[in-house]
């Protein structure tokens, strides 16, 4: 009984030990909840239309994403990774470290960050600097020379010619694409020429945590559900969502631009963003369909104008942008730190 | 005088006494309100999604189709109407059937999801020209809602007209098989052990103490427990039934214990005393005397310790289930999904038509787990001893 025990131990510790494989069958992909619904309509395609088995796809956020596939080139590690903001040179260099070489970069369109209300509520006119100042932890005083915690709780307090309105923002939460591109786009974008931040930090992205800016989860449904509810409050999130529920939802002009697609890709929309995914070369020859994946993802049929992608909210690259992207992700055209720095 | 005084106290402890009952019954109607608000909402919600639009159609297997264009093998007028993820799978259906290259066929086809929600009277991005053509197919009776069985043979899609259930409920029976072969024995050994065996002493009753404690853990902490020793010690690949049927029998096993303890300790002792008496070892007055009386009561505490386990998301976050995976899983070690984590993907989709499968999707795991918990309440009933 008790060697039997013992041998029965030793068996299960050999097969889990067998479990570290040395190749799979099926691709893995983690990364931004932004670009999971493109990738996984292109996973589907590939599982539906190729003998091959559909992609896993994980919604891990884009840090996550990139935590996970720098992590190494085990067989555990994903092969291809989502994001809704570039590849940080800090990441690229975990990478490195790690021993993931040879990552190849692809844009496969645009995504505009919509700032949006109930359609039943009155439209108001934004600016990048409005809304800074409506969620921004500090703003500048009335001199100009310091900053003070946010006093603002109503949009007229920030400029005469908004409305009494209350100041609530539903919007995504730190660990979100779409928050880093926020910060980016708006805050950041302005805070780097404004000598009153600057001299805190130099691209000042605190937002306030005093009540006006309530992070929503992952799931933007739910910010599209509390809109509905209160019409004084805006929602901070992908254009996908506000094109989905234009019957309910009215996107505000930011700048003067109304979020379109052709603003966004035109890039006259201020909060637009490019969308990634990379790949993993050392994974390339060890997981089956990965090229198929990757040119099928690139095909006009998938991010063209009049791509299946676009239908379903992606923006596309401008055509001669599209082609010499597809080229060189085609070529697998290796990412190197000067291109993240050079932004 | 006295008496007066009695009798009014009286009086008002009767009424205090009405009036406790009028506020517990209140909070029974309350409770139930919601229930059946819950439960309404959900029916309505769900109901459609059990129809599906289907038109019919002249399949032409050209080989234009085989070579890729499938959307050749319908007439141009009908191709806006019928699903694309149903006609992308022609070509391959060629190639596994080349007897059918250049016949044609009449066949009921999956519609596009806005064909589906227009003639479910939900709003639809279908274009106008396309409304007064379904509408003219459906009065001739060419386009029609039919059950969907889609829902229950095909796994997940971006396109909600083609999205089912299917992996997820396969991946869901992988889990909670797993969950049961690894909970159910260890939790009913501790049982015995502890009840019957063990000494009591200071470290036993640490071990006990902590077992009650490890039930009330939030389930969250089972899920990174699962990460940190099933996958990143033992290598158990990431999102795969085993990794989550393992880390959901950690979450099981205190339940399993502590029913299984209450079960055994309400097994009289002349029922051991008397195995015992006829000379029976305590590994057989156990085996066959008292473990056979538990086994009703150790049976409800499991099966409601697993459809907890059933309904559980959050662990299995963080060991990688919660993902997209419309492939239903061949075995252990491939990637499964499980129904909870497929109604909170759908619940997260941006398309109208998933909102109807994610209610549907809710109604699934409500029968199940009601079923289940019947099955527990008909065994003790079935099954209960008194002594």
């Amino acid at each position: 009984m008790f060697k039997k025990t013992v041998a029965a131990a030793a068996i299960s510790g050999a097969l889990l030990a067998s479990l570290q494989v040395q190749a799979r069958d099926q691709i893995r992909i983690v990364g931004s909840s932004t670009v999971y619904p493109f990738s996984s309509y292109v996973a589907e395609e590939l599982g539906s239309t190729t003998r091959l088995k559909t992609p896993v796809i994980e919604s891990t956020g884009s840090g996550g994403g990139m935590k996970l596939f720098c992590a190494g080139n085990g067989m555990d590690t994903p092969d291809i990774t989502n994001a809704s903001r570039r590849m940080k040179s800090k990441e690229f260099k975990l990478c490195e470290k790690n021993g993931v070489h040879g990552i190849t970069e692809a844009v496969i369109g645009y995504d505009g960050i919509a700032i949006a209300q109930s359609a039943q509520g009155k439209p108001m006119k934004l600016t990048r600097k409005t809304i800074l100042l409506a969620v921004a932890a500090e703003v500048p005083n009335a001199r100009g020379d310091a900053l003070i915690s946010n006093p603002y709780h109503y949009w007229n307090e920030i400029d005469n010619s908004l409305p009494h309105r209350k100041i609530l923002f539903y919007g995504p939460p730190a660990s979100s694409g779409t928050r880093d591109a926020f910060e980016d786009l708006v805050m950041k974008h302005l805070t780097k020429k404004m000598a009153v931040y600057k001299k805190v930090t130099k691209k000042y992205h605190k937002i306030r945590q005093d009540g006006p800016y309530v992070p929503s989860g992952e799931n933007d449904n739910l910010i599209v559900q509390k809109l509905m509810k209160d019409r004084a409050a805006l929602g901070i999130f992908g254009y996908s969502y506000l094109e989905e529920n234009s019957d309910s939802l009215l996107g505000l002009t930011v700048d003067g631009v109304a979020p379109e697609p052709e603003t966004i890709s035109s890039g006259d929309y201020p909060l637009s963003r490019s969308l990634y995914f990379y790949i993993k070369k050392s994974h390339e020859d060890k997981v089956k369909g990965m090229d198929r994946y990757v040119s099928m993802f690139m095909s006009d049929d998938m991010i063209g104008p009049d791509g299946n992608l676009t239908e379903i909210g992606l923006v596309a690259l401008p055509g001669k942008t599209r082609q010499q992207m597809r080229q060189r992700v085609l070529q697998r055209v290796e990412l190197t730190m000067s291109d993240l720095k050079h932004k | 005088m006295n008496n007066i005084k009695t009798s009014s106290a009286i009086r008002r402890r009767y009424r205090a006494d009405g009036r406790f009952k009028v506020y517990c019954l209140a909070a029974v109607l309350f409770a139930l309100l919601f229930l059946v608000f819950f439960f309404s909402d959900l029916m309505t919600r769900g109901w459609p999604a059990l129809l599906q639009a289907e038109v019919q159609a002249d399949i032409h297997y050209s080989e234009v189709v085989a070579e890729g264009r499938y959307r050749k093998a319908i007439d141009k007028s009908l191709r806006p109407l019928v699903s694309r993820g149903w006609l992308r799978t022609l070509p391959l259906y060629l190639e596994d059937h080349p007897q059918k290259m250049g016949s044609r066929e009449e066949l009921w086809v999956i519609a596009s999801s806005a064909v589906d929600q227009y003639l479910k009277g939900h709003s639809s991005k279908l274009k106008l020209r396309h409304r007064k053509l379904v509408d003219k197919l459906k009065s001739e009776g060419r386009i029609k809602l039919a059950f969907n069985t889609g829902l229950f043979t095909r796994g997940d899609s971006k396109m909600p007209e083609i999205a089912g259930i299917r992996s997820a409920v396969v991946g869901t029976l992988y889990v909670l098989f797993l969950t049961m072969i690894f909970a159910l024995p260890t939790g009913i050994m501790t049982a015995i052990y502890l009840e019957e065996f063990a000494p009591d002493n200071r470290f036993i009753r640490l071990i006990e103490l902590n077992i009650n404690n490890l039930a009330a853990i939030p389930s969250i902490m089972f899920g990174l427990l699962g990460l940190a020793i099933f996958i990143n010690f033992f290598g158990v690949p990431r999102s795969s039934a085993l990794a989550g049927g393992l880390t959901l029998a950690l979450m099981t096993l205190p339940v399993v214990v502590i029913s299984a303890r209450a079960a055994l300790k309400a097994i009289p002792d002349s029922i051991r005393e008397g195995a015992l008496g006829v000379g029976a070892s305590p590994w057989q007055s156990i085996w066959h005397h008292v473990l056979p009386l538990a086994m009703p009561g150790i049976m409800t505490g499991s099966i409601i310790g697993l459809a907890q386990a059933m309904g559980e998301t959050a662990p299995l976050i963080i060991v990688g289930m919660i993902a997209y995976i419309p492939d239903s899983p061949d075995g252990i070690l491939d990637a499964a999904t499980v129904l909870p984590a497929q109604i909170y993907t759908w619940a997260g989709e941006p398309m109208r038509a998933y909102a109807e499968r994610t209610a549907a999707g809710i109604l699934v795991l409500l029968a199940v787990l009601l079923s289940m918990n019947a099955l527990a309440i008909g065994l003790r009933r079935h099954f209960e001893r008194r002594w």
